[in-house]
């Protein structure tokens, strides 16, 4: 076995396990840093595969951005996790037998000559001075141009639509409108009232 | 590095993209009383980009985008069908949506950005458009189910579908990946050769075909992955309902025709996906019209006879043959034809406070107003495929695509089915001429509604008299482009 290969192993056993423990994970909170835990093995994985970009941007993005992001909701969020766990060991035969199933029927063409190192051999590994990221750019933003772009635009149909969802004007909000507020007149806010004058002693 | 790519072709969703960028900025700038204006935007933009897609259109496929975009013959037919219906269902759906307060411009945003993922998916040429096409199309519709947040059901049925749109997206997603397993492209003029050629690893090239179908099933609401349609079609606000149940069909049908008919259309292939569809169209059939005869709400009531639809358009799909393709799509085009109206009269009786989708609401239509009965009564005469309507036609069309390759048994089947299903179109009927009104509110309307669903139901009719134009239509684009 190959330095190489003992890596590989360590870390996908690493990311097996914290999968797990994502979806087992007692505390929510745990559970979101397993995830983080996943997501960084899934990096030095994808960094072993000569994805080097990839592996920073999942690093970055997944890990720096996103996962402090949901870390932060859960912590807002009580979650109660005992009532989401309700009615699992009722629902687990059913579930079980049919992922079982499948997981068989998948096994049983996966595990056949396709997929095998003859049918797929390790590609030539690029020269010291390629760049990933140079060449991820180029593909992006020629060939793969439509496709980027109609992602911006499912990113701004998400945009509308959380909003559309979410935003809510309250009927009786005390919110002021600060461009009529520095109109104010001295007449608007003082009223002056003439008053007759009152004798002492009456 | 020389990088050039032909813009023209895709001239059409260019247009509607920016335009809508146009339609979100200025509708903050408007305020309520004025959202007409956001009104007359869109169907500005949905007529110019009808005209854009008849004046680009070219009888001969031509490639762009890395060939990633196709614009061929049936590419132009749906997507210029697409358009002019998206137009129909906001005309219908504005009086609807002022007394719901939904007439604002998030619901014509979302309406035109769904648009754009139908047109992307009609003109894809590769599997990652037509998915991000896909998924483009289902997050608008997502969100205009819940646009009426405050209503529980329309929440419940947002829910659903978008939890089992994101399974089948998923689904599909793993079928692809297969296929790009066994063949190494995504892109599906590519892929047609390979899978003629034949390829070593045919085993995974079928099973990720079963998993494609699955997909298209859940996209499609074919039995058994048609657990959301009822819930949807009933949940959603009516003005929704109709968006969903009629322009999407076009792009689902496109991309039905892209995937197994174009991608994986070679002889060996076709025979492994006719068993799957042939299951999918009996059972959708079935149960479709069985379930339909037991609903009280009329928008459960085509939504179950919506499944029995899509089980007729298998139907066409199935037979693997060109006049059969053509036959689907003809049913897919009379099939939005008719939906329009039936959810335009829908439309037309719903007031502020009062839904009109129980079938007791259409009792003595016939007296309170006769033409708008006359109405209903022709599209569901061609709903149920009676002559001389145009649903007869289409029913026939599929029936013969299916004959043609012997398969005689499905056909009996199907004529069996629709005679069934035929009892609850005419119930309504009935209702409608035979029995007391029980709501008898005058039933107002916009002389643009009342034209357009004029015209509507009578095109059920002239298509009935003179089917020969649109059949042709459909059977030449479909033999031009694949």
């Amino acid at each position: 076995m190959t330095f190489q290969q003992l890596i590989f192993w360590f870390f996908s056993a690493v990311l097996i396990f914290a999968s797990l423990r994502v979806i087992t994970a007692r505390n929510p909170v745990h559970a979101a840093l397993f995830l983080v835990l996943a997501f960084c093995t899934a990096a030095g994985i994808w960094i072993q595969l000569e994805a080097e970009f990839l592996g920073i941007a999942l690093v970055l993005v997944y890990v720096g951005a996103v996962m402090v992001l949901f870390l932060f909701v859960v912590m807002m969020l009580d979650i109660n996790i005992e009532k989401l766990r309700q009615g699992f060991w009722s629902y687990l035969p059913v579930g079980a037998t049919v992922a079982l199933l499948l997981v068989a029927e998948m096994a049983l063409v996966l595990t056949g000559p396709w997929f095998g190192l003859e049918a797929a051999p390790q590609p030539t590994s690029a020269p010291a001075g390629y760049s990933n990221t140079k060449e991820l750019g180029r593909l992006l933003y020629t060939d793969y141009v439509y496709p980027f772009e109609l992602a911006a635009v499912i990113l701004l149909v998400a945009i509308v639509a959380a909003i559309a969802l979410t935003l809510r004007r309250r009927k009786h909000g005390k919110y002021i409108d600060p461009g009529e507020q520095v109109q104010v007149k001295r007449n608007d806010r003082l009223k002056i009232v003439s008053m007759p004058a009152e004798k002492k002693g009456d | 590095m020389e990088f050039i790519m032909p813009l023209w072709p895709a001239y059409p969703e260019l247009f509607l993209l920016v335009m809508t960028c146009v339609v979100l900025i200025v509708d903050l700038f408007v305020s309520d009383d004025n959202r007409i204006v956001t009104y007359g935007l869109t169907q500005f933009t949905l007529a110019g980009c009808a005209l854009l897609t008849f004046f680009t259109g070219n009888p001969e496929p031509v490639y762009t985008f890395s060939g990633m975009f196709v614009d061929d013959l049936m590419a132009d037919v749906l997507k210029l069908l697409t358009c002019v219906s998206v137009i129909m269902v906001m005309v219908y759906a504005r009086a609807y949506n002022a007394a719901r307060g939904m007439f604002r411009g998030e619901f014509f945003t979302l309406a035109l950005f769904a648009t754009l993922g139908m047109m992307v998916m009609i003109s894809a040429n590769h599997l990652l458009t037509l998915y991000l096409g896909l998924e483009l199309l289902s997050l608008s519709l997502y969100a205009m189910v819940a646009l009426q947040r405050d209503s529980v059901r329309a929440t419940e049925a947002a829910m659903k579908y978008f939890v089992l749109g994101a399974l089948a997206s998923g689904v599909l997603l793993y079928g692809m990946s297969m296929l790009y397993g066994a063949t190494g492209t995504l892109e599906i003029t590519e892929l047609a050769q390979l899978s003629t050629q034949g390829v070593q690893a045919q085993l995974v090239l079928v099973f990720g075909l079963v998993f494609i179908v699955a997909g298209l099933g859940f996209k499609l609401g074919a039995v058994p992955f048609h657990m959301w349609v009822p819930d949807v079609y009933q949940g959603a606000p009516t003005a929704v309902t109709l968006f969903i149940g009629s322009a999407p069909k076009f792009a689902a049908f496109a991309m039905v025709m892209r995937l197994l008919a174009q991608s994986l259309g070679a002889e060996m292939l076709v025979d492994e996906w006719r068993h799957m569809l042939t299951v999918m169209a009996i059972l959708s059939l079935v149960i479709g019209n069985l379930t339909a005869i037991m609903q009280t709400n009329l928008k459960r009531m085509l939504a179950y006879s919506t499944i029995s639809h899509m089980g007729f358009l298998l139907l066409g799909v199935l037979s693997g043959t060109i006049d059969g393709y053509g036959a689907g799509m003809f049913y897919v085009v009379v099939y939005v034809l008719m939906t329009l109206g039936s959810f335009g009269i829908i439309l037309l009786l719903a007031r502020s406070g009062f839904e009109a989708e129980n079938l007791e609401d259409y009792k003595g239509l016939n007296q309170r107003n006769p033409w708008y009965a006359f109405l209903m009564l022709l599209l569901m005469f061609s709903m149920a495929g009676i002559p001389p309507t145009v649903g007869f036609y289409a029913k026939l069309s599929v029936l013969q695509a299916v004959v043609s390759i012997g398969m005689w048994w499905i056909a009996v089947v199907a004529v069996v089915f629709s005679l069934i299903g035929a009892f609850y179109y005419l119930r309504i009927v009935k209702l409608m001429y035979f029995d007391a009104p029980v709501d008898t509110a005058p039933i107002a309307a916009s002389g643009d509604v009342r034209a357009l669903l004029s015209a509507n139901g009578l095109a059920v009719l002239v298509l009935g008299i003179a089917p020969q134009p649109l059949l042709v239509l459909c059977i030449e684009a479909v033999r031009a482009s694949i």
